[in-house]
């Protein structure tokens, strides 16, 4: 079958394989930050954006407010929003398609398209990837949270402690050089700091306007950080396309150099 | 509000968001200082939540096994782990120590 010889699509269905599977880990931690079911689903469904819908069941584990929860996954989230401008320039969808790229635009679907050259193939890299994520994101969120139901107390599991690495995993493919390090360094010391003085959740806020102001006022580009956390053509298929294009491997990533290569977030965002 | 409604208003903000960007007008995406802003909010509110869930409990900061957690999820990101095996081996840590009867 054509469609599935293609490249793009051959990537965004195993990232969407890749990725899908993490959502066992978010229906489980967020059952167990006290989401019941339906608003674990909820999450995945409507807000479809991996880091946002950790940072929400996070803040709210922790005893934080709603107010603060929806606060940290709106700042989260905005970095979708880039990703939907470079889509919009990229792929230009227009009547239906448009509000339904808006949902899937997301880290996944976001690399997937910018890895590839030909309109055709940007075009089926975005929609593979992004209603694939989407599919197996969900119904592994489902299982997940029917899971953690079951497991009564989370502590005994340990699963506070996979909420930290959660957190940490999303965190480590932004941390590639001195830059962004000393500005988590900085985020994480105006946390530790305002915990003791703060409501539960408002910290996380403190840190956000630290580093939205860090941003704001410094001018150099940062190299590292916004780009999708994922590098779907790392292998194996940078090599298998090298083979029969005669090229160097890797060449047709815009954002090589990163030497990730490992999907970090779920849907992300 | 209640939690259904923080939620439906996160839902709601995550989609506008997305929506936007394709609705600005393409010039918007030249302003270097707004990708730098999302991204060093991305950074330093990651940050924050590791943070908050490793030492924070309610308005107190103690150390208890989800320093081990933190710790183990590390180690197994150096080693280049998967995002799932970091998950496990963090909450892996935490029980353990548990079970050893530290935090």
């Amino acid at each position: 079958m054509k469609f599935l010889q293609s490249p793009a699509v051959k990537v965004g269905l195993s990232i969407s394989v890749a990725t899908g599977l993490y959502g066992i880990s978010f229906g489980a931690l967020s059952v167990a930050a006290g989401l019941d079911f339906l608003q674990t689903m909820a999450l995945s469904l409507l807000l479809f954006s991996g880091g946002s819908q950790f940072a929400f069941i996070g803040v709210v584990g922790g005893g934080g407010t709603g107010a603060a929860a929806a606060g940290a996954a709106a700042l989260l989230g905005i970095r979708n929003f880039v990703y939907a401008m470079q889509m919009n320039a990229m792929l230009g969808p227009r009547g239906w398609r448009r509000p339904a790229a808006a949902q899937l635009t997301i880290d996944e679907s976001t690399a997937t398209a910018s890895g590839q050259l030909d309109p055709g193939e940007q075009q089926r890299g975005f929609w593979t990837a992004g209603a694939g994520v989407f599919v197996l994101w969900n119904l592994f969120t489902a299982v997940g949270a029917v899971a953690g139901d079951a497991l009564g107390d989370p502590k005994l599991w340990g699963l506070d402690g996979a909420a930290v690495a959660a957190f940490l995993g999303l965190l480590w493919p932004r941390l590639k050089g001195r830059e962004p390090a000393a500005i988590a360094a900085v985020c994480a010391l105006a946390t530790v700091l305002a915990v003791p003085l703060l409501p539960s959740g408002v910290p996380i806020l403190v840190a956000a306007a630290v580093a939205g102001l860090i941003g704001w006022f410094t001018h150099r580009p940062v190299p590292q950080g916004l780009e999708p956390d994922i590098e779907p053509y790392a292998e194996p298929y940078a090599a298998h396309d090298a083979e029969h294009m005669q090229l160097p491997a890797r060449r047709q990533e815009p954002d090589a150099g990163r030497s990730g290569g490992r999907s970090a977030e779920g849907p992300g965002g | 509000m209640s939690l259904w409604g923080w939620i439906l208003v996160a839902c709601a903000l995550a989609y506008a968001t997305k929506l936007a960007g394709y609705l600005v007008p393409a010039a918007w995406m030249k302003n270097p200082r707004m990708s730098r802003v999302a991204a060093t909010l991305t950074i330093g509110l990651l940050a924050s939540l590791t943070m908050v869930n490793t030492f924070a409990s309610g308005q107190e900061l103690v150390l208890d096994a989800r320093l081990g957690a933190l710790a183990a999820a590390a180690l197994a990101l150096v080693l280049r782990a998967p995002f799932l095996v970091v998950v496990l081996a963090g909450a892996a840590a935490a029980a353990l120590l548990r079970l050893a009867g530290w935090g």
